[in-house]
């Protein structure tokens, strides 16, 4: 499968001028044979421009959607183009695209959603974390386990790989909310009878651009998350509904 | 009649033209302005029918008759906050996908070779 296989790296990317050609120049000299999807989410900035300098696929959005709908946009492109997998990757530089192989693996394996995980074994562990973002993490962590049904070290991370049916699902049904996108993807998925599974992948400091969060904005969304994640358990009655579904 | 219940009855017939005037020059959609209409027709029979509130507190058992109005006006106002929630809630996926499409139409514009890359 892994030869034929088409993959699309899809990139949100909002103000990310600085930091974005390297990435692409690294993405094309690592993963030659991979198309590339830069999501302009509204930036203000020359990203749109400079990615397609580059040379790669640039949707443009009209106006910020954030990070999860500018996913959502890669997905809808990858599912009308006939895309097998796709890969969500950071445009601040903080993945490193030789460690993508691990995610696909993963996927080759069996999974429909696989999540690169700094904390898990095989990552590196001295990744920088904020004290908000690592009491959130820890309280996420906890509540993914009970929903989902297994541990997952590092729910908040944005690299990750998606096989074709989770993306045809996700083009239709993802969660654009703030940090909804991946904590609540993860839980949907499961939900929806999709199999999810982690490794432990090294990740760098950012190259450039600025951390999204502030605290205390962090510490909103955060408790926001608890009450949506809430919700959507309550939802887990259409789980079975679907695995009967899927058989 | 007292001042109170003229200043209630003008501000119901202002209200009552206020609304008409939306709908008149469409912008208002019909529903809301149904809803709104209700509401004024409901406080002007209010204002001209005096003893209504008090006989209907009296048939409900209730001893302050004004404290019907304020439990009648937040439970509908939060119906319609709620209902507003909803609605925005529905416009913003559809923005949303709204701006999805256009970003993809435009780049199958601007680059129409690229069309369905192999």
């Amino acid at each position: 499968m892994t030869a034929t296989a088409r993959t699309l790296v899809i990139i949100p990317a909002l103000n990310e001028e600085a930091s974005l050609p390297r990435v692409l120049a690294d993405l094309a000299t690592q993963l030659p044979d991979f198309d590339v999807l830069v999501v302009d989410d509204g930036s203000r900035d020359a990203t749109a421009c400079v990615a397609a300098r580059c040379g790669v696929a640039v949707l443009s959005l009209p106006f910020n959607l954030g990070v999860g709908g500018a996913l959502q946009t890669g997905f809808r492109y990858a599912v009308r183009n006939g895309y097998d997998r796709a890969i969500q990757f950071d445009a601040d530089g903080q993945h490193d695209p030789t460690e993508v192989w691990k995610l696909i693996a993963g996927l080759d394996a069996g999974a429909d959603l696989m999540i690169g995980s700094r904390f898990a074994a095989g990552g590196a562990v001295t990744y920088p974390v904020g004290p908000v973002r690592r009491l959130g993490m820890r309280i996420l962590r906890r509540i993914v386990r009970t929903l989902v049904g297994r541990d997952f070290t590092d729910t908040t991370s944005g690299f990750r790989a998606f096989s074709r049916p989770l993306l045809e699902f996700f083009a239709v049904t993802y969660p654009t909310e703030y940090m909804g996108d991946t904590v609540e993807a993860l839980v949907l998925a499961s939900n929806q009878g999709f199999h999810a599974d982690e490794v432990g992948v090294n990740m760098h400091g950012r190259t450039g651009g600025a951390p999204s969060n502030r605290r205390f904005r962090l510490f909103y969304y955060y408790v926001r998350l608890v009450v949506v994640l809430l919700s959507s358990a309550s939802r887990r009655s259409t789980r079975d509904a679907t695995r009967e579904a899927r058989r | 009649m007292t001042g109170p219940r003229i200043l209630v009855l003008v501000t119901g017939v202002l209200c009552l033209g206020f609304i008409l005037r939306l709908v008149r020059r469409r912008e208002l959609r019909g529903k809301y302005s149904l809803l709104w209409l209700t509401v004024g027709i409901f406080g002007l029979v209010i204002a001209l029918v005096p003893g209504l509130l008090d006989d209907v507190a009296d048939w409900l058992d209730v001893n302050y008759p004004p404290a019907i109005l304020f439990v009648i006006a937040i439970a509908f106002l939060l119906l319609v906050v709620v209902h507003l929630s909803w609605e925005l809630t529905r416009l913003e996926d559809r923005t949303r996908t709204l701006a999805q499409e256009l970003a993809m139409l435009r780049h199958d514009l601007e680059a129409p070779e690229s069309d369905g890359p192999q």
